[in-house]
């Protein structure tokens, strides 16, 4: 009889649960004992975060208990993890001191915001007149206060790269426009997008698109901007050089960081992310360690997709490790991400670690195609018909009809 | 891809202005670079140019955050002395790419 060996996962959250569905097929039950760790019992469907603030998506829209999506086969502890010990090959838990040995680990416990990093956010205006919607409390009491709210000077301020999802900001002023135009009082709203970007978006073709949407809406953008801190009394934000930018209304995007967890394990970087091979997922520094999804500081989107399409790779490249054969999987940084321009419409991008996001179209057999860099209507029920897929397919570690690698097919120069 | 002539070499840069091949970059290359962003170069400019060609040559990214836990200058001091765009601004005298912000 073979001697049992372990696989730890840390995080129960899209990527790491993807993870536990996929590894417990993948490898022998006899053979691989696979536990997970979490410290909360809720999963958040966090795409859907955007929605709640404008009243379409409510909070039981988004939430659904962890252990519906974890298979039978895999031991899930809910805890907080104290700290990874990667010398020894362990991981220690807080919950009743548990230390759980590991011959392979997998780190996947996503980012987070961080509101106290940055001077006066989460001071006295913190859910008065400040509000996040990366958090299902900010979202929630950001519905609330929409609900009264009589107008004036919106904010959107993001404040440091990298941030999940990097295309939420402006489809939360995309719906923000449209929200309040439906009310009959958008000339008593004045929206601005404030951001550390140059532009709408990194990338040439797409940012044109995007700017010339956010003129047709009458969105005023501010690029270039690193917030330095909050005036609570005079309702302002400042950069770093004083330049001001008043408002009535803040919504922030909050400087995202890795997990404390990462920190206390002497892992991360200036902002908790796990360095790591961008092609082969693997941690740096560690042998036996993989990272996937935003824990790791690879240079793509923080996105779901994204940990999606390096689900397959990581699972590819593990069992090379397992059978200590060279790695045959090589991520491409592929990212695929339905954007809502509001009203009913949207538009898409598809682009990876070299290749920007292009114009032409997107083909999806049995769905699709869908028109990229385009507003369509179509590509609006793409990024609702993704919260089915993400439950149903994503989360379960089933093949998506997109493959891994990103094509070129229907993409124009 | 173009050239450029500073400080009497001439220097290949790309069509934003950034220089292409690092190892062209001399202290007074650096000088006329700073002269077009009509900026007079000190010790402390100096000091925070080999920080940042020192972090691009080991492959580390540079961020706003980066800069301020650098123990050279705090992230205020920063755009006093690139004001503007300052990662841009030091990046292009510094002789090295313009930071992407990947998303
Ligand atoms: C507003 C918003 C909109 C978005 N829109 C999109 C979109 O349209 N498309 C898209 O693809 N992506 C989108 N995303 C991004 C997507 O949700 C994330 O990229 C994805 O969930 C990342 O998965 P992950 O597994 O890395 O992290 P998570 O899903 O966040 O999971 C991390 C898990 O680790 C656990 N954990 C962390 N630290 C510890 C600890 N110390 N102890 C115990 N447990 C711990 C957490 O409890 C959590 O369950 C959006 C995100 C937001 C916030």
């Amino acid at each position: 009889m073979k001697q049992t060996k372990r696989l730890v996962i840390l995080g129960a959250g899209t990527a790491g649960t993807m993870m536990a569905n996929k590894l417990r097929k993948e490898l022998d039950r006899d053979e691989w004992e696979i536990t997970i760790v979490d410290q909360v019992k809720t999963h958040y469907y966090q795409p859907g975060f955007l929605f709640i603030p404008f009243g379409i998506y409510k909070k039981e829209d988004v939430i659904k208990p962890k252990s519906d999506f974890l298979p039978i086969g895999v031991n899930v502890i809910f805890s907080e993890i104290d700290k990874i010990v990667p010398d020894e090959n362990k991981v220690l838990l807080t919950e009743g001191s548990r230390v759980l040995k590991y011959d392979f680990l997998i780190v996947a416990t996503g980012a987070k915001t961080a509101p106290e990093e940055t001077e006066g956010l989460a001071g006295e205006l913190w859910y008065k007149d400040i509000f996040d919607f990366y958090t299902i409390v900010g979202a929630v009491a950001l519905a609330d206060y929409f609900k009264t709210w009589k107008g004036g000077k919106l904010v959107i301020n993001v404040t440091e790269i990298p941030y999940k999802c990097p295309v939420a900001p402006l489809e939360f002023a995309f719906l923000a426009d449209a929200f309040f135009t439906n009310r009959g009082m958008r000339d008593k709203v004045d929206i601005t997008l404030v951001t550390p970007l140059s532009g709408a978006f990194t990338k040439p073709k797409a940012t044109k698109l995007l700017s010339s949407l956010l003129e047709e809406k009458n969105i005023n953008i501010i690029p270039d901007y690193n917030i330095a801190r909050v005036d609570n009394k005079e309702k302002k934000i400042y950069d770093y050089a004083d330049q001001e930018v008043a408002f009535d209304c803040l919504v922030t995007v909050p400087t995202n960081m890795g997990d404390a967890m990462v920190a206390r394990s002497g892992m991360g970087d200036d902002l908790n992310f796990i360095p790591t091979d961008k092609h082969t997922l693997r941690a740096e520094n560690h042998e036996n360690i993989f990272v996937i999804g935003d824990a790791a500081n690879i240079p793509t989107s923080k996105a779901g997709s994204v940990a999606h399409f390096a689900g397959e790779i990581l699972t590819e490249n593990l069992m090379c490790a397992i059978e200590g054969r060279p790695f045959t999987a090589s991520f491409d940084g592929h990212a695929n991400c339905y954007i809502v321009t509001g009203n009913g419409m949207g538009t898409l991008i598809d682009f990876n670690y070299d290749t920007e996001p292009l114009p032409g179209t997107f083909p999806l057999p049995g769905v699709g195609p869908f028109g990229l860099l385009k507003v369509t209507r179509m590509n609006h029920y793409g990024k609702m018909i993704f919260r089915w897929m993400y439950w149903h397919i994503l989360l379960k570690g089933k093949e998506m009809p997109i493959s891994s690698q990103m094509s070129m097919a229907g993409k124009k120069l | 891809m173009s050239q450029k002539e500073y400080a009497g070499v001439s220097i290949a840069v790309n069509d934003e202005g950034y220089m292409t091949e690092s190892s062209q970059w001399t202290e007074d290359v650096a000088k006329a670079i700073a002269a077009e962003e009509k900026l007079e170069l000190t010790e402390k400019h100096f000091a925070m140019l080999k920080y940042i060609r020192d972090r691009v040559a080991k492959g580390e990214s540079l961020t706003i955050r980066g800069i301020g836990k650098s123990g050279i200058v705090d992230i205020k001091e920063f755009y006093q002395l690139f004001p503007g765009a300052p990662l841009k601004k030091a990046t292009k005298i510094a002789g090295v790419p313009k930071p992407s912000s990947c998303i």
